[in-house]
């Protein structure tokens, strides 16, 4: 797509004033190369991210990937040589391989800021939505917040096994995955008729047998492999469903949408039966506090305890977004503290942040 | 202008083609050497006839350089994005069938629905450390089916040929891939997930939506399908 020189002379001018609004805000300017060793993306996002994005190889490098995104290279720059905290800012073009529709963007500006500090997350979540909120101010737009600290608290609070939690925390990004796993592990829905007739087996014949039967032994995916999974698939069936009233609640959770501070009420309320998510809450309550210090109208702040669960998976904490109802988010962000603990290998850091998007910004003030 | 119908340039494809059509009063065939890829229609007016490579027909039609093309659901799904937007199915002809299906080891014997393969990549992953390989050269609708269906942890890894080989070989751990009677994936160790089956797929009669369609295209294009009645 071509701009017209004015047109695209406001959008340059756009990002350099959300980046020298983050510059004066204290945060450093960063690069990032446009081409990323795809590897990374891939482990980090599945394979599901190659529809959205521009895989492309070279013979020395192998396959690459042009950025999606800041953050990863960001976390990887902090990770490798950044000094303890820090802020940075950027500005530069992402790119989305468009599969369905032709009118989104396939390639557009992003401007971003991200903080990685030890002390205080509270602060640091305040900070950088207050700063997003400021800069977005007079938009006419309006800002949706979530925390997936609070459902991760509450699935690893369920009544059950680690193994059934980590099922469900593995798809909390699937909303659809994750209510069939529910479902299933609730005895909402019986055991598929696969799995029943294999445990039918397994009550009159040892795994030996089974697998002495089964043909020859083919691929890396070894026997040992297979072993462990029937012996888990055992396990699982002799473990108790999750109660009607957990699921119930969980439920509750995850539709529970409301201005701030009824959520959180409602979340204490919740707490009471439901302890794990106790400390989480009590999080979000420090949290709406910091936002309030930093001149945050908390008691219109609106609260929706499933928002991010179908962005790219990597928050795991705060998330906020801005924007107008039915159209793509202007602004995004949140914490993903666990997204440096895998690209940091074995160190970490709580990292939060967030990005606009200049040329849907101006399109909003446009259409005020 | 003449309506352009691409058809599958050789083997039997194109032999069931011309057959399909033959039966319906419109005779087909190739002209001058057997190395020339050259066509004539007989039976109806302005239709000229193209001959393709089957896998190149979507892309054709999804350019507007033919109006009508006979190849495989499968191959439409698969280059072309968005394809409903790009081309109309008008007619199934019966003729090469193949189901696209996932398939893993008979020996996995914790693994028959798509549920089990993501638990068992998660498992895979976590042990051998990297995500489990899914040879096949569907990507598209692999990638498509996989997350409709939450399977997470995979990796697809391109196969062109022989991919039913790819297991023993090692450079998978599973293949998804076509097949008519099963027969190659049972005499290579493996079996199709019990809802493995991605799509059904037999060679289809296709007309773009993006060719230009004037006037003299559409009367020749009515003709042609009162006299193939579909």
């Amino acid at each position: 797509m071509t701009n017209t020189s004015a047109a695209s002379l406001r959008l340059v001018a756009e990002a350099a004033r959300l980046r020298s609004f983050f510059e004066t805000s204290g945060a450093t300017l960063v690069e990032a190369d446009m081409l990323q060793p795809a590897e990374v993306l891939l482990d980090l996002y599945g394979e599901d991210i190659r529809a959205r994005t521009y895989v492309t190889s070279d013979p020395l490098r192998g396959e690459l990937m042009l950025r999606p995104d800041f953050t990863v290279p960001v976390v990887q720059m902090h990770m490798n040589h950044g000094a303890e905290p820090a802020r940075y800012t950027y500005s530069g073009k992402v790119f989305r391989r468009q599969e369905e529709d032709l009118g989104r963007a396939s390639e557009y500006l992003q401007v971003g800021y991200e903080v990685f500090d030890r002390e205080d997350p509270a602060g640091a979540d305040a900070e950088v939505f207050a700063l997003f909120n400021g800069v977005l101010r007079g938009k006419g737009l309006s800002a949706v917040t979530g925390d997936m600290g609070i459902l991760r608290a509450a699935v690893s609070g369920l009544s059950a096994s680690d193994r059934r939690k980590n099922a469900l925390l593995r798809h909390i990004w699937r909303p659809r995955k994750f209510r069939s796993l529910l479902d299933r592990f609730s005895g909402r829905t019986p055991l598929p008729a696969a799995r029943a007739k294999l445990l039918d087996l397994l009550e009159t014949n040892t795994q030996d047998v089974l697998l002495e039967n089964a043909g020859a032994q083919v691929g890396m995916r070894s026997e040992e492999d297979v072993r462990a999974r029937l012996t888990v698939i055992q396990e699982d069936a002799k473990e108790a469903p999750i109660s009607r009233n957990e699921a119930e609640m969980l439920e509750e959770l995850l539709t529970l949408r409301a201005p701030a501070p009824q959520a959180l009420s409602t979340l204490r309320d919740i707490a009471v039966d439901m302890p794990s998510v106790a400390t989480a809450t009590e999080a979000f309550e420090a949290r709406l506090a910091a936002m309030a210090q930093r001149g945050i109208d908390t008691a219109n702040l609106d609260f929706d305890a499933s928002h991010g669960r179908s962005s790219m998976e990597y928050y795991d904490g705060f998330v906020f977004s801005f924007g107008k109802t039915g159209q793509p988010a202007v602004a995004t962000g949140g914490r993903y503290d666990a997204l440096t603990r895998v690209l940091g290998q074995g160190r970490s850091i709580p990292a939060v942040g967030g990005v606009i998007r200049p040329d849907l910004l101006l399109a909003a003030e446009g259409a005020i | 202008m003449t309506l352009k119908l691409g058809v599958p340039s050789k083997g039997r494809l194109m032999e069931k083609t011309f057959a399909w059509f033959g039966k319906r009063g419109i005779e087909l065939a190739r002209t001058g050497s057997d190395r020339e890829y050259a066509g004539a229609v007989a039976g109806v007016e302005g239709v000229e006839l193209v001959l393709l490579s089957a896998s190149e027909i979507p892309r054709e039609l999804s350019e507007g350089r033919i109006h009508l093309g006979v190849t495989g659901t499968d191959l439409v799904r698969e280059k072309l994005a968005a394809w409903e937007n790009q081309v109309e199915e008008i007619a199934p002809m019966g003729f090469g069938q193949a189901d696209l299906i996932i398939a893993v080891p008979k020996f996995w014997v914790d693994v028959e629905t798509l549920d089990d393969l993501d638990a068992a990549s998660a498992a895979f992953r976590a042990r051998h450390g990297f995500r489990l390989r899914i040879a096949t050269k569907y990507h598209r609708m692999i990638r498509e089916f996989l997350r409709d269906h939450g399977v997470a942890d995979y990796q697809l890894v391109d196969s062109q040929g022989a991919t039913e080989g790819a297991v023993k070989n090692e450079t998978a751990e599973a293949v998804a891939d076509i097949t008519s009677t099963g027969e190659t994936l049972r005499a290579n160790h493996l079996k199709i997930l019990s809802d493995g089956l991605v799509h059904r797929s037999q060679a289809t009669l296709l007309r773009s939506r993006k060719a230009p369609w004037a006037d003299s295209e559409r009367t020749a294009l009515k003709a042609l399908l009162a006299k193939l009645d579909v």
